[in-house]
């Protein structure tokens, strides 16, 4: 079973790995970089919940390529990005810039926070002044009786 | 007690929500893996390109500025690009719509192979085997179908099978309009 799940796992690993077959030089290591944090935060168009780097689409194929071709004639990292924009909108990055469209989107986590955090207190206040409940002395005392004894204890 | 019913009411509110839209999206007026084109409004993107029937030849939208064309990106690999062929084909040869085909990453074989089976609705097919023109418009999947008007300004643009109910809201009137003026 383990070693199943050893394999599987390994499988897995292995497919994403698989994924870019082309290989690519660079004049120098600088390019290179530029070149892997591109395709890292560039969208494949067609599956949209992956980057570049990580399809195997054919479209991702010819858009490294392009990326490459810009890489290679000394484009900034901003220019490259720009093109993708003027062509696919900012759906095309990762990391949208922050404008009026995605100001929900870089601000929603920290409104929940706020909201969650604000709840948090609110409750534990609650919580802290709520008053101790009344409770029957006799019916306390009858609980107390029953837990001393075994007597509705089936056998076991 | 009304708070044990707010899940139930959160629930009822989800479920509506996604029947909504559930049914816009079978209704084919509604597509989440939609990209929008950012060329509405602005000048075609320029490209040059060898035609499939005649390499010798290339193919540019600057070509074809004076009328309203159509600009329609296909491939044999793609169904709905078999699926919409006869109604381009139609439009081409009863409506007399100029329609440039850009045939992307395709076998040129392959492709002059399907229009001698269906028919040839393009004025010029641009050879596109590398993305080039598609990557310039923006183009992410086919049939994807560009109108450009006389002063070369891309006007509307859809994604999918054209057909006849697409072509009448949303192309249609480019055409009438240049065909009848009154």
């Amino acid at each position: 079973m383990n070693r199943t799940m050893v394999w599987l796992l390994a499988l897995l690993l292995a497919s994403g790995a698989a994924a870019r077959v082309e290989v690519y030089e660079f004049d120098n290591p600088e390019q290179e970089t530029r070149y892997n944090k591109l395709i890292g935060e560039l969208r494949c168009l067609v599956c949209q919940n992956q980057n570049l780097a990580d399809s195997n689409a054919e479209l991702a194929v010819d858009l490294r390529r392009k990326t490459y071709s810009m890489v290679k004639a000394d484009k900034s990292e901003r220019e490259i990005a720009d093109f993708m924009v003027a062509r696919y909108g900012e759906f095309v990055l990762y990391r949208p810039p922050l404008n009026a469209n995605t100001l929900l989107l870089w601000a929603g986590p920290f409104v929940i926070l706020v909201l969650g955090v604000g709840l948090l207190i609110r409750t534990i206040r609650r919580r802290r002044d709520a008053q101790p409940a009344e409770i029957d002395q006799a019916k306390l005392e009858t609980a107390a009786a029953l837990l001393d004894t075994d007597q509705d204890r089936k056998p076991s | 007690m009304t708070r044990a019913l707010l899940p139930l009411g959160g629930f009822l509110i989800l479920a509506g929500l996604f029947w909504f839209v559930l049914g816009q999206m079978n209704k084919g007026e509604y597509n989440p893996r939609d990209v929008p084109t950012q060329f509405i409004g602005q000048p075609a993107p320029e490209f040059a390109l060898p035609d499939l029937l005649d390499p010798a030849q290339m193919v540019r939208p600057s070509d074809m500025a004076g009328q309203p064309w159509l600009l329609n990106v296909w491939g044999t690999w793609c169904p709905e690009c078999w699926k919409e062929h006869e109604f381009l084909v139609y439009l081409a040869e009863r409506a007399g719509v100029p329609i440039v085909g850009i045939n992307w990453r395709d076998e040129a074989a392959d492709a002059k192979a399907m229009l001698t089976r269906l028919g040839n609705p393009f004025t010029k097919i641009a050879f596109d085997p590398e993305s080039d023109a598609v990557i310039d418009w923006g183009v992410y999947g086919a049939p994807e179908t560009f109108l450009i008007d006389a002063e070369g300004v891309v006007r509307e643009r859809h994604t999918g099978a054209l057909s006849p109910q697409i072509w009448q809201t949303k192309f249609q009137a480019y055409f009438e309009a240049t065909e009848n003026p009154s």
